[in-house]
């Protein structure tokens, strides 16, 4: 069996090991995918004692080739070096510093979330194409051009975690279409991430990732059908990831400088510690989401608050809160449906839920809010 | 093979046979029905027939070009006469007898009182690749 996480692991360092070598990010990269793809043919036999140092040799390799047949192309008489240039071969630091520039500013979010899977989390590009349910060739296309675009940045350039963070948050939400599986994948890096900085908003979205993920098994009915939150089997939850969550968490908040990331987590550890949906501590998840509001001015995150507040001081508060908030958003017809249902006004409710079918984002969310219009229609009639 | 497009409208095809809305279903139809729709995909796939599906948001715009260094002109949302594609299934089969028959059995997912909507779906070949032999 080949360790493909192993490989995987090892993928950033490889590649800083050939940029500190003097070796161009995008052709550096090049060699690495390369390497790995070498790797899976022949590590099936056998794996070699230092699989770091075999990828490290054999991306040079790769990269001399290539160089090679680029320079025989434009018939240039230049002498290649077979050996590597003495200097540092490699530093702690690769990995964050690979992160910062598959995140790059100068990249759209979706350039930058394709690079980062390939460059920091070893995945090929046919996987990557398959993950967003593209063609390879088109999803081929986004990562040269975004390599393009990041050819002038330094590579120890230092830069803002939270661009890395806004990346692999898009990572984790777009969830498991193919046979990657996204939200793991996301979850791995937050991990490389987090083991390389101290930043408290990192351990934020780890903690936040974790505990969601930890839902997972419960959230989905074996057709695809979504299960909410309070009709959850919470005996599925996955304690040792909600622990692991809580935690995290807990040493992030400790620290005292909050941000989003951990506020949100916040609100899903209180959720995970519900041992059922009715002991829901609502007021704490109100003042979260008051702290988030504060933190981000988010109007989504004012349509959640206030369906919180109206778990915390019933649906008539729950309906005033909602009436501030843009009635335009998305999933706004299907809170206020929500709220209606619990107000005992059910008439409107069902009428809302039928509308927020109409305009759900997507089949899973449009499916669960027709049978919320059915039920209650059901109701009414008897 | 062939490729065939299996088109479902929000409106503009002719009336189904059953046509009550969905949410005067029960919570049992509705089950019924997604359950028909997953097994029907499923079961396309076990052939080898399947090749994707979609579905399509209600809203929409027209939108044309107006101009160098204009911006684009929209036209909408969609006017309440205009036919609007909900979706559509895409197909691989051997012949149009067959792309007539699926597209009828999907036509037949339960709806209101357990009853086949009959619903009307547009099937639309597809243009095919020039072929390699031609002589």
């Amino acid at each position: 069996m080949i360790d493909e996480l192993l490989l995987r692991e090892l993928t950033p360092a490889v590649t800083g090991v050939l940029v500190r070598r003097g070796v161009d990010f995008a052709t550096a990269e090049d060699a690495v995918q390369e390497a790995l793809l070498q790797a899976t043919r022949t590590w099936a036999e056998q794996q070699p004692a230092d699989p770091k140092g075999w990828l490290v040799t054999v991306a040079w390799r790769k990269f001399l080739d290539a160089h090679r047949a680029e320079t025989s192309r434009r018939h240039r008489e230049e002498r290649v070096e077979t050996e590597p240039p003495p200097g540092p071969t490699e530093s702690a630091d690769d990995t964050l510093a690979l992160f910062f520039l598959c995140a790059h500013p100068s990249l759209t979010p979706a350039s930058a979330v394709a690079l980062t899977l390939r460059a920091v989390g070893g995945l090929t590009t046919r996987q990557i194409a398959a993950a967003y349910l593209v063609p390879e060739a088109t999803m081929a296309q986004r990562i040269s051009r975004a390599k393009r675009t990041v050819a002038d940045v330094r590579f120890d350039q230092p830069g803002d975690p939270a661009t890395v963070l806004r990346v692999l948050y898009l990572v984790f939400n777009e969830g498991y279409t193919g046979d990657v599986d996204l939200a793991a994948e996301a979850i791995r890096l937050a991990r490389q991430l987090a083991s390389v900085t101290r930043d408290e908003e990192t351990a934020g979205l780890l903690a936040l990732m974790l505990l969601h993920h930890a839902r997972r098994p419960a959230r989905t009915r074996d057709d695809g059908s979504l299960v909410p939150l309070a009709g959850q089997d919470r005996s599925r939850w996955d304690t040792a990831l909600i622990a692991e969550g809580v935690a995290i968490l807990q040493a992030a908040l400790a620290r005292d400088r909050l941000g989003e990331y951990q506020a949100q987590a916040a609100i899903a550890a209180l959720h995970a510690d519900a041992p059922r949906a009715e002991e829901t501590d609502w007021a704490q998840i109100v003042g979260w989401y008051d702290e988030l509001l504060r933190l981000t001015g988010s109007p989504v995150v004012a349509l959640n608050r206030a369906v919180a507040v109206g778990e915390a001081d019933g649906p008539s508060a729950g309906l005033a809160a909602l009436a501030e908030v843009d009635p335009g958003l998305p999933r706004h017809t299907a809170a206020s449906a929500y709220l209606h249902e619990k107000a005992g006004d059910l008439p409107v409710a069902a009428r809302l839920y039928a509308d927020a079918a109409r305009s759900a984002p997507n089949l899973a969310e449009r499916r669960h809010l027709t049978r919320q219009a059915a039920r209650i229609s059901q109701q009414i009639s008897r | 093979m062939a490729k065939y497009l299996l088109l479902k409208h929000y409106r503009g095809a002719p009336e189904a046979v059953n046509d009550v809305p969905m949410d005067q279903w029960t919570p049992g139809e509705v089950e019924d029905h997604f359950r028909y729709m997953n097994d029907f995909a499923a079961r396309l796939e076990g052939t080898g027939e399947y090749v994707s599906s979609q579905a399509l948001s209600p809203e929409g715009t027209f939108v044309r070009h107006d101009g160098e260094g204009r911006p684009p002109v929209t036209d909408g949302p969609f006017a309440e006469t205009k036919d609007l594609i909900a979706g559509w299934m895409i197909i691989d089969v051997d012949t149009y007898e067959r792309a007539l028959e699926l597209a009828g059995e999907l036509s037949a997912a339960p709806g209101a009182g357990g009853k086949p909507i009959h619903e009307w779906l547009e099937l639309r070949p597809f243009m095919g690749e020039a072929p390699t032999v031609t002589e």
